[in-house]
């Protein structure tokens, strides 16, 4: 016991900073994805209730290509033709081979898978909306901007925040997929630490206590949020929950 | 499913037409050369990718049942372990417990003469028992949690009834709440059967070749980037569709209709 808080203690002897400095690119990696596919996952669903034929067919294939291959495959996938095209440009500027930072890469390419979830959570939240209060903000001569902003994403906040706040569980999760093409997160750090020290269970049961700190961390904030969100709605189970 | 007429927009002809030409441009202007000299192993790795999907599910669904019973009806002794099972396991990614596992057991066990003299140790030096494990357990983490939903989704009466008409508790549950908790759940477990099949490649970071290790070894040996990776991403879309399609026929007959509502993914 006292030999595994050695390891785990903050200063070089110990392996603790280390995996503090994974966790914290981890969750930078997290919370960036988190972002960019909420943005994506905002488009998606207006583009695939309000877009034309073309626009709702290609999004029904990004969809649903996203959702069938694995994570680890897209990531791969992602990260050689992201620093491809990034590398095409360069060379095309005149400049060298340019190095993509872990954080960088790693927030475009799960930013662009969780898109594909957030995209199907949202068009579901914005579907549960009662159409009447978006047509009344129409009749009124509502700039469709400003409906989404005042009307539909508040009404449909409280819809959307469940699924929202499992696909944040699921970008915590996925940053550790990130080891595998070498990022320094959490995950890889934990091995490293590990397979220097030979405390296999020591360092993977610390990683596993901080991943699951984060994840009951962010279920109570997410159900304040929800909280927040259903605020003045009946609710629905008679307070069961 | 799909409608043929559906498909017979312009739009979509077009769009069509555009989709064959990218997969005729692929075929020939792509290097393909390397398939006949990986194909034997990428067979092999096709059939470790099933068996492992094929036996993970069915072994951790055996494990969920319990885990949702204790969590739905169970005393606090139970309930307590089985929710907290299931939230370790939800909590923290499968990455992870898969390495804890390998690595963790793969050095504990040597030091134990007793377990290096037994029976089982030339299968515990190799790779694929931790897989199993680690993939089963994950399963029945979510399922379990599934499950338990699904248990207290069964309508009183029915158990009500069951009891009045003196049926023994077990044939109760074999008979009465299994099959309807099982039947309301069949859309979800499709889903989660499609998110097990894309836990599956993980087990190539344990040196266990399934056809995602395969396609690694071809672009570490050729250099070869995007060939095998559209070919495996192919490969993982199909099979993922023959999990929906199976799942939906699976509804269709024991829910009688096509209940539309399974998520795909």
């Amino acid at each position: 016991m006292a030999q595994s808080a050695e390891l785990l203690s903050l200063s070089p002897p110990g392996w603790g900073g280390n995996l503090l400095r994974g966790l914290s690119h981890s969750l930078q990696i997290a919370f960036g994805a988190y972002a960019l596919g909420l943005v994506i996952g905002l488009f998606g669903a207006y583009g695939k209730l309000y877009g034309g034929k073309v626009t709702r067919d290609l999004l029904a294939i990004y969809t649903t290509v996203i959702r069938a291959v694995p994570e680890l495959v897209l990531i791969l996938i992602l990260y050689y033709v992201g620093s491809d095209i990034i590398n095409k440009i360069s060379a095309a500027m005149g400049g060298g081979r340019v190095e993509v930072s872990g954080v960088g890469a790693g927030i475009w390419v799960l930013g662009i898978v969780q898109g594909a979830y957030a995209t199907e959570v949202l068009r579901g939240a914005i579907q549960a909306v009662p159409p009447g209060q978006i047509e009344a903000a129409k009749s009124f001569g509502m700039p469709a901007f400003m409906t989404m902003r005042r009307v539909t994403i508040p009404a449909m906040m409280s819809f959307a925040v469940p699924g929202l706040a499992n696909l944040w569980l699921i970008a915590t999760k996925d940053t550790a997929l990130l080891a595998v093409v070498g990022f320094n997160e959490l995950t890889l750090e934990t091995r490293q630490a590990a397979s220097s020290t030979r405390a296999y269970f020591t360092f993977f049961l610390a990683a596993g206590f901080l991943y699951l700190m984060v994840t009951l961390f962010s279920g109570g904030i997410f159900a304040r949020i929800e909280k927040w969100a259903r605020r003045g709605q009946p609710s629905l189970k008679g307070g069961s929950r | 499913m799909i409608d043929f007429k559906s498909l017979m927009q312009p739009h979509r002809i077009v769009m069509m037409l555009i989709f064959t030409g990218i997969v005729i441009w692929c075929a020939v202007s792509l290097q393909w050369d390397w398939i006949p000299k990986y194909g034997p192993l990428a067979l092999q790795g096709i059939w470790t990718t099933i068996w492992l999907l094929v036996v993970t599910v069915v072994l951790g669904f055996l494990l969920a049942v319990p885990l949702g019973l204790a969590q739905a009806v169970g005393p606090w002794y139970l309930a307590a372990p089985a929710k907290a099972f299931c939230t370790i396991i939800r909590g923290t990614p499968l990455l992870l417990q898969l390495w804890l596992l390998y690595y963790g057991l793969g050095s504990l066990f040597p030091q134990f003469p007793w377990i290096r003299s037994s029976e089982l140790w030339p299968y515990l030096r190799q790779a694929w028992p931790y897989a199993v494990l680690a993939l089963t357990l994950s399963y029945a983490g979510y399922e379990g949690e599934v499950m338990r939903g699904a248990f207290k989704g069964v309508a009183k009466g029915q158990l009500e009834a069951a009891k009045s008409f003196g049926m023994p508790r077990l044939t109760m549950f074999r008979r009465i709440w299994l099959p309807q908790a099982i039947r309301n759940v069949l859309p979800t477990l499709g889903g989660e059967t499609i998110l097990q099949l894309k836990a599956t490649p993980l087990v190539a970071t344990i040196t266990v070749v399934d056809i995602y290790a395969v396609s690694s070894r071809v672009r570490s040996d050729t250099f070869i980037i995007y060939e095998p990776l559209l070919l495996l991403a192919v490969f993982y879309i199909l099979v993922a569709g023959v999990i929906a399609l199976g799942f939906h026929w699976l509804e269709v007959k024991v829910l009688g209709t096509g209940r539309r509502n399974g998520s795909f993914g």
